[in-house]
């Protein structure tokens, strides 16, 4: 078989196991695939023996009979995740030479249902950037394209890679972290599904920290069906994250193709924002017809707070960032660079293992929390973050199902595009998104259209928390009346 | 609130960051554009608003107090860039 790159993760699940195929042929395609796509800057890492071995393992199990339900199905790991033995830098040069001596929790879930592990994914450095281009491995290039233009176009971030290799037919599935969109705003710069699950869903355990009180894992996909199965493996009750909820973790994938008669779908005003692209605002209107049309009811809501969800992050984010990032001093792992006494060492390692955007995030979480200015931006940004999750709260005991609004402000810009605009303008990127997770909520989003240039656009649906199965139920009528779309090959 | 290039300074010292005068000069601009647009947190209302502690509520997870993981000091010094058996190796503290 020649075009086994083109399958989803139900279509492999159903080849492997009436032998159309093994998963060392699928993971051979795979890694030919990756070979061909190295300028795309998917990858940092490839791990095609450790591929190799584990697929050989899945079809033992296949001829034996002991399927499990990933079994055999070739992913990408956002390099974020800690792999035992395999490199885990976070895409960022302070953990040079990092390799863990453990696996993270999400991860070993994944491989105890037979996935096939084909190599760690570029990144935005510690997951701090919407474009993928703060990585210190360079800049990941977006399978799609404006027509007619040959100018390389971003992916997103901080799950770029994770985004670009789906897109690009590099995985059939994989790994992705989300602080404030990011696994939500590359998923629909390259017209893939992306679900940020409800904080406390999938265990923290071993996933580099970036934010912690935001921090989740949640899986990048080509269908709604794909991100319901990989989740399922994705989550668990985790002991070592004392974060994780208490929750068993349902058969996701049950719920797609549920029906969503009498649904009650709320559209908040507050999502219509200035300069808001008119395709972006005539896509909106196109989902909220095609959930009527299956059934739903379309409600008009408000969550008055939602323009104070980005200023509340960008204080929020980096005071815990500041404290999380703290252990990197050349002590313990990573990059050391000498200095004439041992601030000076931790000073230079610092200095010149982070980069650009990460320093910044630094430098604002160490001062919004330092002596004296604690309660006027951290304690009230906790406030602020309080009254955002009420917005959400109040809706849904009006009886709101879950909430349709625009996944990005626009489609992918071009790479370098922004680098001399203000920072504040690469933030904005995550206006629709980062709401949910200050709010701790579940969000997905699915590809709705093109725009006039022929670049991805997607809607997101927002959800009650641990109501993933509505998301995949109402994201499932989206794909339908959507379709899908994929890039045309040019690398 | 603004911040100086004194403060700039002393801010990527607290944060250990090493930062140049050029560096310095850069941040400023930076970290007042963050710190000018996060201003507007000012405009709400906040009166009687417990500040958000947990995402989730739930109570805090306590598991027993025994020793689970042991011996396992190869591993921790594994990564590490500098070390002499199982210690970690710095640039003289004490004189």
């Amino acid at each position: 078989m020649s075009d086994l790159t083109g399958l989803t993760i139900a279509e492999i699940r159903d080849g492997l196991a009436t032998g159309q195929f093994s998963a060392t042929e699928l993971t051979h395609s795979y890694l030919a695939a990756m070979e061909a796509a190295r300028d795309l800057n998917a990858y940092i890492v490839e791990t095609p023996e450790k591929a190799l071995e584990m697929a050989a393992a899945s079809d033992a199990r296949i001829a034996s009979g002991e399927a499990r339900p990933l079994e055999g199905v070739p992913l990408g790991i956002k390099d974020l995740f800690c792999t035992e033995g395999v490199h885990a830098q976070a895409a960022s040069h302070i953990l040079d030479g990092f390799k863990p001596v453990y696996e993270s929790t999400v991860t070993a879930n994944l491989w105890a249902d037979g996935a096939v592990m084909l190599g760690k994914l570029n990144m935005d450095e510690f997951a701090m950037g919407s474009s993928n281009e703060t990585s210190y491995y360079g800049p990941v290039v977006n399978p799609w394209r404006a027509e007619g233009s040959n100018a390389p176009m971003v992916p997103g971030g901080s799950s770029g890679g994770s985004a670009t290799a789906v897109a690009a037919r590099l995985c059939a599935g994989a790994t992705g972290t989300d602080t404030g969109g990011s696994i939500r705003q590359p998923a629909a710069f390259t017209a893939t599904v992306g679900i940020k699950p409800t904080y406390g869903r999938c265990s923290r355990w071993g996933i580099i920290a970036f934010a912690s009180s935001l921090d989740q894992a949640g899986p990048l996909a080509r269908t709604v069906r794909d991100s319901a199965i990989m989740l399922r493996s994705m989550a668990s009750v985790d002991e070592r994250d004392t974060t994780s909820v208490d929750l068993p973790v349902p058969d996701y994938e049950k719920a797609v193709g549920g029906s969503v008669k009498g649904l009650r779908i709320g559209v908040p005003k507050e999502y219509r924002i200035d300069g808001m692209p008119p395709e972006v605002e005539a896509l909106w209107e196109q989902g909220k017809a095609w959930l009527k049309e299956a059934g739903a009811e379309i409600i008009d809501i408000c969550l008055p707070h939602t323009q104070y969800a980005l200023p509340a992050y960008y204080i929020v984010a980096p005071a815990e960032a500041s404290s999380n990032l703290a252990r990197y001093d050349g002590v313990r792992y990573g990059l050391r660079v000498p200095g004439d006494d041992i601030a000076a060492m931790y000073e230079n390692s610092r200095a010149a293992g982070f980069g650009k955007e990460v320093k910044r995030r630094v430098m604002i979480g160490t001062y919004v929390l330092s002596a004296g200015y604690y309660d006027a931006y951290y304690l009230r940004a906790q406030k602020v973050r309080a009254l955002i999750k009420r917005d959400f709260e109040t809706v849904f005991e009006a009886g709101v199902d879950a909430i349709l609004t625009p996944a990005t402000p626009s489609a992918a810009f071009g790479v370098a595009s922004k680098t001399t605009a203000s920072p504040i303008e690469m933030y904005l990127n995550d206006i629709f998104t980062v709401t949910v997770n200050m709010a701790g909520l579940p969000g997905i989003a699915v590809p709705a259209g093109l725009d006039a240039k022929g670049l991805p656009l997607a809607l997101q649906l927002i959800g009650r928390p641990f109501d993933e199965e509505m998301l995949f139920r109402t994201g499932q009528v989206i794909e339908d009346a959507a379709g899908h779309f994929a890039p045309e090959r040019w690398w | 609130m603004s911040v100086d290039k004194d403060i700039v300074k002393r801010v990527a010292r607290l944060a250990r960051i090493a930062v140049s005068d050029e560096e310095a000069e850069a941040l400023k601009g930076e970290l007042n554009t963050i710190l000018g647009f996060v201003e507007q947190l000012n405009e709400v209302d906040v009166t009687g608003v417990e500040p958000m502690t947990s995402v989730v509520a739930v109570d805090m997870k306590k598991r027993a107090d025994v020793v689970t993981e042991q011996d396992q000091a190869e591993r921790i010094v594994a990564n590490a860039p500098a070390r002499e058996d199982h210690f970690f190796v710095v640039p003289k503290v004490v004189e």
